[in-house]
């Protein structure tokens, strides 16, 4: 009898734990207010306490999402929710590029099958306000927009050519415990089509910009902030369809009180 | 014996633990339940099981049941947006999918009542395209405004909004979303806005025509802007029926 439930016990713990691994870790971010590069009226945004994956999401995980979604794989999604980019290495529907690492983050996904994959681990993806909050922090501080190593740190990855076939965690963990903010891919935000910086948007929307073709640089709080600004211009010129090799995600949790 | 109940209570915590896909790829499992030879050796003849074929021995292949191939006599295309399957309130308060718009060409705009500056003027663009369409093409035509502020954009705010603006008429419709449902429409329509204090948005102007099967046909950007494409491809579209 003790040694059936001693089997039983030890496979159980050894599910919950696999259970465990397929739900990613996460970490408590503490909400505050700060002010981004684009605010809103008052400037300052205030962000509520939430979790953060520690990692963008890898090829691993998507690929076991997917294989459970067929309707995300390459040759059933439809055209409305992804361009032709859309996991455009892959072999097949469920077979990763030769050189693609199952530990890379998962890029050439749009924003509609990303913004699902969160919503199905009960999670969603981040707000820009949100993203960008945790992004300001560097090792050792919350904020540390204003010190030079660290716009520099981030201005020498855009420099830097394929850094999207690195693994998870191969850059710096951050204050708030985060890893690969900066330095392996882009991410979705759930609201990127709220940037109206593009040339394209100057044209169509009803803010002041579309008189002074300069405003957008000018609307910025930081203009010392040059890498922020890049985030905000790519954010500004995709589309929610588009599979960007250097784009990929990684999703957030409301903490419940 | 008390031991062996633990023991079952947890596994049965533990099954009842798998994640949210398991029952939608029960389902896509289901629509493959017939087989067929790739080659055809025994013309439309299927199996209900999978195997190899009894002539040409090949591997038999799934095909599409088909059930649900009579039941989609107008499919729905990979570039609909009646691929959403948001759910949204109208003016009248009634709950449907955009596919409830299924039919009819749409001329669609997103916008929120409590604006001040662009809105009325998009709202004017509408109209202007409206008065320009002949009155036997209207019947085959919808008007729909978006809204983007589903917190303030009632039922019934956006009710007196029609009113007021004399939208009130069976072409016009008006709805609110989720907050989600509309960032992925607007995602979809490529219109980008932002909350800019609570009751105040800076937004996209584009009013985008679909044509029946809810494809995008048109997109007119700007404020103001000529409307003679826009009114041109409605008229195409509503004449081919």
């Amino acid at each position: 009898m003790i040694t059936v439930l001693r089997l039983t016990l030890s496979i159980s713990l050894l599910l919950t734990m696999t259970m465990a691994q397929s739900q990613s870790k996460m970490v408590s971010v503490k909400g505050g207010t700060y002010i981004p590069l684009y605010g809103r009226d008052s400037l300052k945004v205030t962000i509520g306490d939430f979790q953060m994956d520690v990692y963008p999401v890898t090829n691993k995980e998507f690929l076991e999402f997917i294989k459970k979604k067929p309707k995300w794989q390459r040759s059933n999604i439809k055209k409305i929710f992804a361009d032709d980019n859309y996991l455009v290495s892959w072999i097949s529907d469920t077979i990763l590029g030769k050189n693609q690492s199952l530990k890379a983050p998962v890029t050439n996904v749009s924003w509609f099958v990303a913004n699902d994959y969160c919503d199905c681990q009960g999670k969603r993806l981040a707000t820009i306000d949100e993203w960008e909050y945790v992004a300001m922090a560097n090792k050792t501080m919350p904020d540390a927009r204003s010190l030079e190593t660290y716009n520099k740190y981030i201005l020498s990855w855009y420099e830097k050519p394929k850094t999207f076939n690195n693994e998870i965690g191969s850059t710096f963990k951050n204050y708030w415990g985060v890893y690969d903010l900066h330095g392996l891919v882009w991410e979705w935000t759930s609201d990127f089509n709220s940037v109206l910086i593009s040339g394209e948007s100057r044209k169509d929307v009803d803010n002041d910009s579309n008189l002074f073709c300069g405003s957008a640089a000018i609307g910025a709080t930081d203009l010392m902030n040059y890498a922020a600004f890049m985030r905000y211009a790519i954010r500004g010129s995709v589309k929610a369809k588009y599979g960007l090799k250097n784009l990929g995600f990684r999703c957030v949790k409301d903490i419940k009180e | 014996m008390k031991q062996l109940k633990i023991v079952t209570s947890v596994f049965i915590l533990l099954l009842t633990m798998v994640s949210c896909n398991s029952k939608t790829s029960k389902n896509d499992k289901q629509k493959f339940d017939l087989y067929q030879c790739p080659m055809q050796c025994e013309g439309d003849k299927t199996y209900s099981e999978s195997g190899s074929c009894p002539i040409c021995k090949m591997d038999l292949k799934p095909v599409a049941s088909k059930t649900s191939k009579v039941v989609d006599d107008g499919e729905i295309s990979d570039e609909s947006i009646f691929n959403l399957t948001s759910k949204w309130n109208t003016e009248e308060g009634e709950t449907i999918q955009l596919e409830d718009l299924k039919g009819k060409t749409l001329v669609m705009v997103m916008i929120y009542t409590t604006c001040k500056a662009a809105c009325p003027r998009l709202v004017a663009d509408m109209r202007n395209i409206e008065a320009k369409i002949p009155k036997e093409n209207l019947d085959n035509l919808q008007f729909v405004l978006v809204s983007i502020d589903p917190e303030t954009d009632t039922p019934e705010h956006l009710k007196t909004f029609a009113k007021e603006n004399l939208m009130d008429g069976e072409q016009w419709t008006f709805l609110q979303g989720t907050v989600s449902g509309v960032r992925e429409f607007a995602n979809v329509l490529a219109v980008k806005y932002k909350q800019i204090s609570p009751l105040d948005f800076s937004h996209s102007n584009i009013i985008s025509v679909f044509n029946n099967k809810g494809e995008l046909a048109h997109q007119q950007e700007g404020l103001g802007v000529d409307n003679k494409e826009t009114v041109q491809t409605i008229l195409e579209l509503t004449n081919n029926k």
